[in-house]
C-alpha cells in the first residue's frame, strides 16, 4: 500500500514559487530516487515533507503519510512524528553533527525524546543501532570530530533509524563522499530498507546513484516533477525532453584524436612532500605529515594525463608543488628541463608555460577586478605582454576562444553562472599560451549539463592549441572521458599508472579495482 | 538601512559642529563670565552656562573638536600600524614572524587603554596627545587581528592561488587582491573603534589623563559637573547625551554598513 | 587536557614576562630620580644616596628589574616613595575594594545578559527582539561614568535609597558594603550587559541556523528543545570570550567609576600616586591589573577547552 503520497504540494517563500505542484508517491521496502540539478526544488520537497520549510513558507496540497495528512497536523504534533514515523539524513556530514556531545548522546536522544525511556534503556538502542549501521567498533563517548566523514554520515543514519521509523528521506547524503565510502552507505541504506521495510526517498542529482539503487525516480526541475516512473522505464524510454539531456550529459564521452609526441613535458622524479605540523607556541611544531611519498610520473607533450584519489591521497599537495606554491622536501619537479621552485625563486618564463583552472568558480576570481584585468593577470610573466589595442585584441580573442563575448570583458564576476566562469578561467589560463594546464577539479562543482560542454571545449582546445592537460580529480568518469593515460594515488604513492582504456578494462591494483566497482555506472540501455 | 540613515546624520551632525566650533561658537570658551554663571537652559544658552559662565553649547562645539579628533586619530594609529602587521601575518602564516606579530598583539591586548593612559601620564603627564597614543596602541591589536583573521581565509581562496601562479610575490598579492577585500571590513571596524575611541577619550578626560583646561572636553565637564549635579543638573546632561549621541550615531552607522557589506545577508537579498 | 593546560600555562608565564619587562621599561624612562623628589628640594646629597641605597635605586636596571620581580614572586612590591609603607599592604587593602566591585558588576552583567540575548534570539524578528536591540544599541553608547552620576542624582539624590559615596568598609558588615557597591557595579555592568546581550543574541543566532540544529529538528525536537540543548552550549564558545574580555574592562572600568563614588579602591590609589609621582605604586598597580588580565584570558582558554572536546586534545 502507499506509504507516502505528495498531492500537488506547492511552496513559495516571501511570494517566489519554490515548488509547484508536485506529486510523488512511494509503497514500503521502496526506493524513490528524486533527481534534479541545484536549484530544481529537490531539497525542498523533502523539507516541506518533513515539515521544516524555512519561516515566511507558504505551502498548499497535502503531504499523506499512511493516509494522514501531515500539513493538517499542528507543529507540535509534527515533533512527535519527526524521528519516530519520518527520519531523516542531511548532505554535510561534517557540520549535521552537534560538535560538542558524544555520539552516543545523540543517537540516544531520539529514543528518550519520543518516549519515557530510562537513559539505560535509551543508550542499550543507540549502542544496538550504531552496531546495525556499522559503527560497532565505536565506543558512544566518541566526538564527531574525532570520526571520518563517512562515519559521522553513520552516525547520521542512526539517529534517523533509531526508532524505525516508516519513511527515511535521505537529502544527498554520499555527495560529500568519496566514491568507495559513498558505495559502503548506499549498500547500508538498501540493507536498512530490506530489513525494516521502510519507504526511502533518495535525493540526488547523481543519474547513476539513482539508477543502482532506486525502484522508482522522480525527474525535477524548476520546482516540478517533470517525469516519474519505474527506474528502467524512465531511464529507457525518456520521454521528456529535460531526462534527455540529463541523461546524454551524464553519459557525456568527448572525442579524443590523441597526438602525442614523446617528447617529455613534465617530469616529476622522486617527489617527498611533506604537509606542516600546526605550531606548538613560539618556537615548536608538530611533527609534519608525509603527503607526498616518493612519487614519480611523465606527462608528454599534447597529452592528457589524469591523477584520480580521493580526499587526503595527496593529490591536492602534489598540485600545489607542481605548481611551484609549496617548497618540496625531495625530489624534483621540471617542466620543459627546467627545475620547478616554490614562489619568487621560479623564473617566470618558466611559470608562464603552465597554467592552472581552479574547482570552485565563485572563489577562483577577485570579486573587485572585471573580467579583462582577471584574465591579463598572467600577463605579469611575460617580459613583454601586450599593451593598449594589442592587450584589447588578446582578450576579446581569448574570451571568444573560450565561447564567451568579446564584450564580456568590462563585467564583473558576479555578473556570470558557475559555468561561465569556469570558461573565464580557462580564457585566464590560455591567455599566455602555455604548454600545460593543470585541471585542478576544474569540472567537479558544475551541474552535469555544463560539465559536458566544458569537457567539450577543453577537448576542442587540446586539439587546435596542441595543450597539455593534467587532470586531477576524484571522479573516474571525468578521467575515463577525457585523458590519454591515468594514475591512480592512494596515501602518498601512485598505486597505478597505465593508458586509460586499459586501466578501466583490467585494473591491476586492488585499490583501484575497489575504486572502479565502488563508483556507480549508468546503464546506457537507450 | 534606517539605522544607517539615522546614524549617519548623528555623526554628521557632530562631524559639522567640531568643524564649525574652529572658526565659530556662539560664546567664547575660554573667556569666564562669572555673572551669569549657572543659568538654566534659555534662549541666550541653549544648554546653559557653568560654574565660570561659560556657554555650555559653545563648550560641547569644543568638545566635539576634541572628541573627534582623538578618535579619529587614534584610528589611524591602529589602522596605520594594524593592517600592515595583519596583512605580513596573514601573508607569512604560521612563520615565527606570524607568530611573534600574534603573541605581541596577545601582549598589547593585555594592556586596557585606560592602563597604557596611566603608564604614560605617569612618565610624561597628562595631554591629549598621550590619550590619542594610548587609544591608538590599544587599537593597534585590535586592527591586527580583524586584518589578520580575515586575510587568512583570503589567501585560501583561489584567486589568490590564481594570482601566485601568475609568479607574483606575496607583498603584491597582499596589496592587489587581499588589501582591496578587507576594505569593507575595516571600514566597518574603523566606525566601531571610532565609537569605543570617543567614549575612552572621554573616560580619561574623566579622570583627568585627557585634554587639560581650557581646551573644553566632555568627559572634563562631566567630572566639573559631578559636585553640582544637585542643582545644575543640565552640566551634566548636555555633554553625557553629546557622548551617547555621537557614539550612538557611530555604532548604528557601522551596523548599517556591515549589513550593507556583508556579502552573507547580500547574497540572501540577491 | 593535561597537556592542554600545561601549555596554556607556559604561554602565561611567557606573557607575563613580556607585560613585566613593558611596564619596567616605561617606568624606566621616568626622568628625575624619586628619591631626590622625595627629600625635597633641600636634602643634602648624602641623604639623598643614603635613600637611594636603601629603595635600591644604586642597583642597575637588570639588577633592579630582577629584584622588582622576585620580590613580586614573594608578595614584597617595594616600599611606597610617599608613604614609606609596603606596597603590597596598601593594594591589598584597596584590592578589597576592587576586585569585589568587579566581580559584583560581571556577574551582574551575565545574569542579566543571558536571558536578555536568549529572548531576543527565541524570538528573533518579533517586537521583544527589536526591543532588546534598540535598548542595548543605547546601552553600549552611554559612558558608564556618566550612568553613575545619573544613578547617583536619582537613588542617591533624589529618591535617597543610597548613599552618594563612600565606603564604610567590610567592618561594617557585609550587607552595608555590598549596599554601597551595588550603584558602581549597576553603573559598571548595564553597559557591559548591552555588550553581553547582542553577543549571545547574534551568537545563538548563528548557530541556530547550524545543520546540527536542522539535524536535531528532524528528530523530534521542537524549537524550543532545540535551542536549549544543542543551540545555547554551542553559542557558549563567543560568549566566553566577550567574558573574558569584560572582565578587563570592568577592572579598568572600575577605577574610573571608584572616582565617581568616592571608593577607597585601586582607582583612587593609582590616580593619588600618579599625582605624587610615587612611581613604584603606579608600576604595581598596573602591573597586578596586567596580571589580572593575563589571568582572566587563561582561564577563559580553559574554559573552552571544558566547554568544546576538539579543543582537548594537544595540538
Amino acid at each position: 500500500m502507499t506509504l507516502l503520497a505528495v498531492c500537488d504540494v506547492s511552496v513559495a517563500i516571501h511570494d517566489a514559487p519554490i515548488l509547484r505542484a508536485v506529486s510523488l508517491g512511494l509503497a514500503s521496502g521502496e526506493v524513490l530516487g528524486v533527481i534534479g540539478e541545484s536549484g530544481s526544488g529537490k531539497s525542498m520537497t523533502a523539507l516541506a515533507i518533513m515539515g521544516l520549510l524555512p519561516q515566511g513558507a507558504r505551502v498548499s496540497g497535502r503531504v499523506l503519510l499512511d493516509g494522514v495528512d501531515l500539513f493538517a497536523r499542528t507543529e507540535a504534533e509534527m515533533c512527535k512524528v519527526r524521528g519516530r514515523d519520518v527520519g531523516m539524513i542531511f548532505q554535510e556530514p561534517m557540520t549535521a553533527l552537534n560538535p560538542l556531545q558524544t555520539i552516543g548522546d545523540q543517537v540516544a536522544e531520539t529514543v528518550r525524546i519520543h518516549g519515557a525511556v530510562s537513559r539505560a534503556e535509551a543508550v542499550g538502542v543507540a549502542r544496538a543501532t550504531l552496531d546495525r549501521v556499522g559503527l560497532a567498533a565505536f565506543p558512544l563517548a566518541r566526538y564527531p570530530h574525532e570520526l571520518s566523514g563517512g562515519q559521522r554520515q553513520r552516525v547520521g543514519i542512526a539517529m534517523a533509524i533509531a526508532l524505525r521509523p516508516k519513511l527515511l528521506i535521505a537529502d544527498e547524503p554520499t555527495t560529500a563522499l568519496d566514491v568507495t565510502t559513498q558505495a559502503a552507505i548506499l549498500t547500508l541504506l538498501r540493507r536498512l530498507v530490506a530489513e525494516d521495510g521502510m519507504g526511502l526517498v533518495l535525493i540526488t542529482h547523481d543519474l547513476a546513484v539513482v539508477a543502482e539503487t532506486a525502484d522508482h525516480v522522480a525527474i525535477m526541475t524548476e520546482g516540478r516533477v517533470v517525469e516519474a516512473g519505474p527506474t528502467r522505464v524512465v531511464l529507457r524510454q525518456m520521454r521528456h525532453p529535460y531526462t534527455r539531456t540529463l541523461l546524454s550529459a551524464s553519459a557525456h564521452q568527448p572525442k579524443r584524436l590523441p597526438r602525442i609526441a614523446r617528447t617529455p613535458l613534465l617530469k616529476v622524479e622522486n617527489l617527498v612532500c611533506d604537509y606542516p605540523g600546526p605550531r606548538r607556541g613560539l618556537f615548536g611544531r608538530a611533527p609534519a605529515f608525509r603527503a607526498v611519498r616518493n612519487v614519480s610520473f611523465t606527462l608528454h607533450a599534447g597529452e592528457s594525463l589524469g591523477l584520480v584519489g580521493e580526499s587526503g591521497c595527496g593529490k591536492s599537495t602534489l598540485t600545489r608543488a607542481i605548481l611551484g606554491l609549496d617548497e618540496v622536501q625531495g625530489g624534483r619537479i621540471t617542466l620543459d628541463g627546467e627545475e620547478i621552485h616554490a614562489d619568487a625563486h621560479m623564473p617566470r618564463a618558466l611559470r608562464a608555460k603552465m597554467q592552472v583552472v581552479f574547482q570552485d568558480p565563485y572563489g577562483s576570481f577577485n570579486p573587485r577586478h572585471r573580467v579583462a584585468r582577471l584574465i591579463t593577470e598572467p600577463y605579469h610573466l611575460l617580459a613583454d605582454a601586450p599593451h593598449g589595442l594589442a592587450r584589447a585584441a588578446a582578450v576579446a580573442q581569448a574570451l571568444e576562444a573560450v565561447g564567451l563575448h568579446a564584450s564580456d570583458a568590462t563585467r564583473f564576476i558576479h555578473e556570470f553562472s558557475g559555468g561561465q566562469r569556469q570558461r573565464i578561467a580557462i580564457a585566464r589560463a590560455l591567455i599566455i599560451r602555455p604548454k600545460l594546464i593543470v585541471l585542478d577539479e576544474a569540472v567537479s562543482a558544475l551541474d552535469v549539463q555544463v560539465r559536458a560542454q566544458i569537457l567539450d571545449l577543453l577537448a576542442d582546445l587540446s586539439i587546435r592549441l596542441g595543450l597539455s592537460y593534467l587532470f586531477i580529480t576524484h571522479d573516474l568518469t571525468v578521467v575515463r572521458a577525457r585523458t590519454d593515460r591515468v594514475m591512480v594515488m592512494k596515501a602518498g604513492e601512485i598505486v597505478e599508472t597505465g593508458r586509460t582504456a586499459a586501466v578501466f578494462a583490467a585494473p591491476q591494483h586492488p585499490y583501484t579495482r575497489e575504486l572502479l566497482a565502488a563508483a556507480p555506472v549508468l546503464e546506457m540501455t537507450a | 538601512m534606517r539605522a544607517l540613515w539615522i546614524g549617519a546624520a548623528l555623526a554628521t551632525a557632530f562631524a559639522i559642529a567640531a568643524l564649525v566650533s574652529f572658526f565659530w561658537t556662539p560664546y567664547d570658551v575660554a573667556s569666564l563670565d562669572i555673572a551669569s554663571r549657572l543659568q538654566p537652559p534659555s534662549a541666550a544658552h541653549w544648554f546653559g552656562t557653568d560654574h565660570f559662565g561659560r556657554d555650555v553649547l559653545s563648550m560641547i562645539m569644543g568638545g566635539a573638536r576634541v572628541s573627534l579628533a582623538v578618535a579619529l586619530v587614534a584610528v589611524g594609529i591602529g589602522m596605520g600600524l594594524g593592517v600592515p602587521l595583519g596583512l605580513v601575518a596573514a601573508a607569512t602564516r604560521g612563520s615565527l614572524l606570524d607568530e611573534t606579530i600574534m603573541r605581541g598583539n596577545d601582549l598589547v591586548f593585555g594592556f586596557p587603554a585606560l592602563l597604557i593612559a596611566i603608564l604614560i601620564t605617569a612618565v610624561f603627564g597628562p595631554s591629549a596627545v598621550n590619550a590619542i597614543i594610548a587609544i591608538g596602541v590599544f587599537n593597534v591589536p585590535v586592527f591586527a587581528r580583524v586584518t589578520r583573521g580575515a586575510a587568512l581565509s583570503l589567501w585560501r581562496r583561489d584567486f589568490v592561488l590564481a594570482a601566485r601562479t601568475a609568479g607574483k610575490a606575496r607583498a603584491r598579492i597582499s596589496v592587489e587582491h587581499v588589501l582591496p577585500n578587507l576594505a569593507n571590513l575595516l571600514i566597518v571596524q574603523g566606525t566601531i573603534q571610532f565609537s569605543l575611541g570617543i567614549l575612552a577619550e572621554a573616560g580619561l578626560s574623566y579622570v583627568g589623563l585627557g585634554a587639560q583646561p581650557p581646551t573644553p572636553s566632555w568627559g572634563r565637564m562631566l567630572a566639573e559637573s559631578q559636585t553640582m549635579i544637585a542643582f545644575a543638573p543640565w552640566l551634566a546632561l548636555a555633554p553625557g547625551l553629546a557622548i551617547v549621541l555621537s557614539v550612538l550615531g557611530l555604532n548604528l552607522m557601522g551596523d548599517g554598513l556591515r549589513d550593507l557589506m556583508d556579502p552573507r545577508i547580500r547574497r540572501v537579498r540577491a | 587536557m593535561i597537556r592542554f593546560a600545561f601549555m596554556r600555562i607556559a604561554s602565561l608565564a611567557v606573557s607575563l614576562v613580556a607585560a613585566s619587562l613593558v611596564v619596567f621599561a616605561v617606568i624606566e624612562v621616568v626622568p628625575g630620580d624619586p628619591a631626590a623628589y622625595m627629600l625635597g628640594m633641600n636634602a643634602s646629597p648624602e641623604a639623598v644616596a643614603a635613600l637611594r641605597a636603601e629603595l635600591g635605586l644604586d642597583m642597575g636596571p637588570v639588577a633592579r628589574y630582577v629584584a622588582w620581580t622576585t620580590g613580586m614572586l614573594r608578595g614584597d612590591f617595594g616600599v611606597s616613595y610617599t608613604y614609606r609603607t609596603p606596597v603590597a599592604g596598601m593594594i591589598a587593602d584597596r584590592l578589597w575594594i576592587s576586585l569585589p566591585l568587579a566581580i559584583y558588576a560581571l556577574a551582574l552583567s551575565t545574569l542579566i545578559a543571558f536571558p536578555v540575548g536568549v529572548w531576543a534570539a527565541a524570538r528573533r524578528g518579533a517586537a521583544v527582539d527589536a526591543g532588546v536591540m534598540g535598548a542595548t544599541q543605547l546601552g553600549v553608547a552611554v559612558p558608564n561614568f556618566w550612568f553613575a552620576m545619573l544613578l547617583v542624582l536619582v537613588f542617591a539624590v533624589n529618591l535617597r535609597w543610597f548613599s552618594a559615596g563612600g565606603f564604610p568598609g567590610w567592618e561594617a558588615g557585609p550587607l552595608a558594603a555590598i549596599k554601597a557597591l551595588t550603584l558602581p557595579a549597576i553603573a559598571l555592568a548595564l553597559p557591559q550587559a548591552s555588550i553581553l546581550a547582542r553577543v549571545m543574541r547574534s551568537a545563538l543566532l548563528d548557530t541556530l541556523d547550524e545543520d546540527f540544529i536542522r539535524t536535531a529538528r528532524a528528530k523530534g525536537l521542537s524549537r524550543g528543545q532545540a535551542l536549549r540543548r544543542h543551540a545555547l552550549r554551542n553559542a557558549l564558545i563567543p560568549v566566553l570570550t566577550i567574558i573574558g574580555l569584560q572582565f578587563s574592562f570592568l577592572l579598568a572600568g572600575a577605577i574610573i567609576i571608584e572616582n565617581v563614588f568616592f571608593l577607597p579602591g585601586l582607582g583612587r590609589l593609582v590616580f593619588q600616586a600618579i599625582s605624587q609621582r610615587d612611581l613604584i605604586v603606579v608600576e604595581s598597580v598596573v602591573m597586578l591589573l596586567v596580571f589580572a588580565v593575563i589571568l582572566v584570558t587563561f582561564v577563559v582558554d580553559l574554559a573552552y577547552a571544558a566547554v568544546d572536546p576538539r579543543l582537548r586534545r594537544p595540538v
